[in-house]
């Protein structure tokens, strides 16, 4: 292997790692290689990750891993059954349904409630930022007194009144988060492209020709990405509690939709004596909640390096 | 001719008061056109309901003559802007109509329940900042240790578990199987009528009054709620704690202390932490307000009959005037306290006064 000497191999560490890198791929690459490692240095982080994939992998594969139906339980046999019972590991319900199998397919209403929300307000909050952080003047100010009373509502009072209007249900659940989310969003992007609006790049791209459309939509929002996608990521423990809390309340999924936060609420009525019908859609939520977290620390820490520690 | 002193002085006070009347300004603007923005986002959510209002009313068997006067007596045949100008000049003299479910004005109801909801806010804040502040100092202080991963960890749980899970956990095992804590509920009804509160603060109402039984029955009552919005307000007081006092003990005034020899203990609790102090008033406001929303799901656990619990209420029999009350309520108080913690931050803080 000669050829190392003068070009690294492809994909290799030194590759990646290389401060004069050949071309724009090996940069990227590189770049991802360094954030990725610093990333991987924190074990909590990684944690976060696994939890997350298990998460995908679950929500995937909820149909070939339930070992029962989760709407359809068997009245005359099932009911109320104790943890560790034989063929229905976390128990039933009242209605005779396998608590695993629920709590198995409720992870794909989870994750399609934390990827819509985000879906949905991160663009709204980037565009409202970058646009009111570069345009300045009364746009700004109109868009940041929009932005401060949607903040000045606690998000989950906010929630509920919508939803309230809007009618129960799962969809009205995820607009209503959405609404309430966007707000944080905005201000980062602002105060992100606050600190780059007059540096020399854009004044660059404006001598070209470039028209404050491409400039915000090209060179501006690439920018704000990053710290969004931190931001996002460490909402979507809030989002999923919220989504659970409106669950719980009977505004969010209605039955007979494995929806964590609502099994909690049928599952209240035996607290007393089959705890575990409200207590393992709980633990799904919590660990849920925490691997997001535990991500979005992590991801903070390894793409800031400033803040990491905080 | 050059001017006397006195005159540039003058000049330089009379710029430094227009400078501090234009914030003002500044202030009250934002703090009407946030009020404002409010009463624009309840009156919208209050008209895309689908349930009828009207229909509500007289029924939906009532003769097509009577719906009609029923629409004009509610000034729903209005323009839209029409009916908006009288909804803000409603709900600004105070008057945010009648509940269906308990048939009071909307502003009656929350003037009864809103203390209880402060009380068991107050509590969780006072639990939180206690608890929270030092130990957010202990795992900025021993930064990477066992403490601090605990701290994080207990933190972070906070962050991460669903508050009416653990409320229903909690009550499980305190009430349920330990008998340590009362029965849901505010005070046992044995005291319902033996004790008249007159702030509608119970706790502060019978300690003054001597009735020290009802107090302990109050404690066993707000002991477990009050404990589970605490965890929540410690772990996010702590974070912040920890966060501030690393900033502060990398300062260089800190190394000026330990030159000059002051204890560690001296330069921790007294100097680091009165500067960051001044943040970590907005951070208990905030968390403060915090709690007031963390209530709508801990009352309807704990049947704690406060604004949370009549929200909730409200909600399931579809009493729109008293969710959209509420919800204009608590935005206004959570508007309040942002604009209290920002004042107390300027206060607090010479470097923030304008010069």
């Amino acid at each position: 292997m000669s050829a190392t000497e003068t070009s690294l191999k492809p994909y290799s560490r030194e590759w990646l790692l290389s401060d004069r890198p050949t071309s724009r791929k090996q940069a990227r690459f590189g770049r991802a290689y360094i954030v990725w490692r610093r990333f991987a240095e924190n074990r909590l982080a990684l944690l976060g990750l696994a939890i997350i994939v298990l998460l995908l992998v679950v929500a995937a594969f909820a149909d070939v891993l339930a070992p029962h139906n989760p709407v359809q339980g068997d009245l005359r046999n099932s009911r109320l059954l104790p943890l560790g019972s034989p063929g229905y590991l976390l128990g039933t319900d009242d209605q005779g349904r396998d608590i695993l199998s629920r709590l198995l397919y409720g992870s794909r209403l989870t994750l399609l409630v934390v990827v819509l929300v985000a879906i949905i307000a991160a663009p709204i909050g980037l565009i409202v930022g970058t646009v009111s952080g570069y345009a300045g003047g009364w746009v700004d100010a109109v868009l940041m007194r929009i932005t401060d009373i949607f903040l000045a509502f606690p998000k989950l009072v906010l929630a509920l009144a919508l939803v309230a209007a809007l009618g129960p249900g799962i969809e009205n659940a995820i607009l209503a988060i959405a609404v309430t989310s966007w707000p944080p969003y905005a201000r980062i992007a602002r105060a992100e492209t606050m600190t780059f609006r007059n540096s020399e790049f854009i004044s660059a791209v404006k001598l070209m020709g470039a028209s404050p459309f491409r400039i915000v939509l090209r060179h501006v929002m690439p920018l704000c990405l990053s710290s969004l996608i931190v931001r996002v990521t460490l909402d979507m423990a809030g989002i999923i509690l919220t989504a659970a809390g409106l669950g719980f309340l009977g505004l969010g999924a209605q039955p007979p939709l494995p929806e964590w936060g609502a099994m909690i609420a049928s599952g209240r009525r035996f607290i007393l004596d089959q705890w575990w019908v409200a207590a393992m859609p709980g633990f799904a939520i919590l660990i849920v909640s925490l691997g997001f977290n535990l991500l979005g620390d992590g991801l903070r820490d390894a793409l800031d390096p400033k803040e990491a520690g905080q | 001719m050059t001017l006397p002193e006195t005159s540039v002085a003058t000049r330089r006070n009379r710029r430094r008061a227009s400078s501090a009347l234009a914030s003002v300004l500044r202030f009250a603007v934002t703090v009407v056109t946030t009020i404002f923005g409010l009463l624009v986002v309840t009156f919208f959510i209050g008209r895309v309901i689908p349930i009828d209002p009207v229909l509500a009313i007289v029924g939906d068997r009532a003769p097509a003559h009577l719906v009609e006067r029923t629409r004009i007596e509610l000034g729903l045949n209005l323009p839209l802007y029409q009916q908006f100008v009288i909804y803000t000049k409603q709900a600004l003299s105070g008057d945010l109509g009648t509940s269906v479910l308990t048939s009071n004005p909307v502003l009656e109801d929350i003037k009864r329940v809103f203390p209880a909801t402060m009380e068991l806010a107050t509590i969780g804040t006072l639990i939180g900042a206690t608890l929270g502040i030092p130990l957010g100092v202990l795992a900025a202080v021993r930064r990477g240790s066992i403490a601090d991963q605990i701290v994080r960890v207990i933190g972070l749980i906070g962050y991460s578990v669903p508050i009416f899970w653990l409320g229903l956990l909690s009550l499980l095992l305190f009430y349920a199987q330990l008998r340590w804590a009362a029965f849901p509920g505010r005070v046992d009804i044995v005291y319902e009528y033996s004790f008249t509160p007159k702030t509608g603060f119970y706790l502060l109402d019978a300690t003054m009054q001597g009735q020290w039984d009802v107090v302990w029955d109050l404690f066993r009552h707000i002991a477990l709620p009050g404990a589970l919005l605490g965890y929540f307000s410690l772990a996010y007081i702590s974070r912040m704690t920890r966060s501030f006092m690393l900033n502060e003990l990398s300062q260089e005034y800190v190394v000026a202390a330990r030159a000059k020899g002051l204890s560690e203990t001296r330069i921790i609790w007294f100097h680091a932490l009165r500067n960051a102090g001044v943040p970590l008033v907005t951070v208990i406001a905030l968390s403060y307000a915090n709690l007031l929303e963390g209530s709508v799901l801990t009352e309807t656990i704990f049947s704690w009959p406060g604004l949370g619990l009549y929200i909730t209420n409200s909600l399931q029999n579809a009493d729109m005037n008293a969710v959209l009350g509420g919800t204009l309520v608590i935005g206004a108080v959570f508007v309040g306290i942002n604009i209290f913690s920002d004042l107390l931050y300027r206060t607090l803080d010479p470097r923030t006064r304008s010069r």
